[in-house]
């Protein structure tokens, strides 16, 4: 049978996939989608634990899914402001490598 | 939900996953994260929260897919080639990412909960729209509302970034 246990191993492996991503990668859009993996791995176990928490009357942990939900609005808000800033500094550097941005003005 | 199959989507979650850090092509990667998110939209849907599902798959590998896809083909990227890798710094981040699992995995064992199984839920339709929605406007009122303005805010500071300054 599936445990508790199982999806937090999953949600581990997937928050250190882009944790790898953000130190091994140097390009800006792919750290930004190592970003998104490990907050879809913290989702991932919160919503394992809404699971696993049945309250009184039989039903998962719905405040945690409320969580969940803030978690999934913030994230979007942030790819769109970060995709934002990528395209002004693409217009201004014309590269999106972080080993090319190593000034703090210019 | 079947091991069987929690196995296969959580193995589509990781592959496409580790995809997405592994590819070099941009475009590539974008859709290795559409796939690994739809396998997490699954799992999600294995421990019966439908909407979080229902959520993960219209917000991310529907809004936000299309926004990567679109600004990787604004800036027009290539697969990125001819630069030399450096291999301490490799190797470093390697290392750091392996400690931190093998920490993941020594916490997840020493936890004594970990090795329960899921609670059973009545057999009866769970309508989990209808709880979440009475907990996000009743209880979480405050924070709904601030949410909201932070959407505001993030839209009206997209617009000005990406407003070209007069120089």
């Amino acid at each position: 049978m599936i445990t508790l246990g199982d999806y937090l191993i999953v949600s581990g492996i997937l928050f250190v996939i882009g944790f790898a991503g953000v130190l091994l990668r140097r390009n800006l859009i792919i750290i930004l989608m190592a970003l998104e993996l490990m907050l879809n791995a913290a989702n991932l176990s919160l919503v394992a634990f809404s699971r696993f928490r049945v309250g009184p009357a039989g039903l998962p942990d719905y405040n945690v899914q409320v969580f969940v939900f803030f978690i999934i609005t913030v994230a979007a808000a942030e790819v769109a402001v970060g995709l934002a800033i990528i395209v002004a500094l693409y217009r201004t550097r014309q590269t999106t490598d972080v080993n090319d941005i190593s000034s703090l003005k210019f | 939900m079947s091991p069987f199959l929690f196995w296969i989507f959580a193995l589509l979650t990781l592959i496409f996953g580790a995809a997405v850090v592994i590819n070099r092509n941009p475009v590539a990667s974008a859709l290795s994260l559409v796939a690994s998110f739809l396998g997490l939209a699954a799992l999600f849907m294995s421990l019966n929260a439908y909407f979080i599902g229902i959520i993960q798959v219209l917000v991310y590998a529907g809004a936000v897919m299309v926004l990567f896809l679109f600004i990787i083909m604004l800036l027009d990227l290539r697969a990125e080639e001819g630069r030399q890798i450096n291999w301490l710094t490799t190797a470093g981040g390697l290392a750091v990412a392996l400690i931190l699992l093998g920490q993941i995995f020594s916490v997840v064992r020493h936890f004594a909960i970990a090795h329960k199984r899921f609670p059973p839920l009545p057999e009866s339709t769970i309508d989990d729209v209808r709880n979440i929605g009475a907990a996000l406007f009743g209880n979480y009122n405050l924070p709904f509302q601030i949410v909201g303005v932070l959407v505001l805010v993030a839209t009206i500071g997209v617009v000005l970034l990406s407003k070209r300054q007069p120089r």
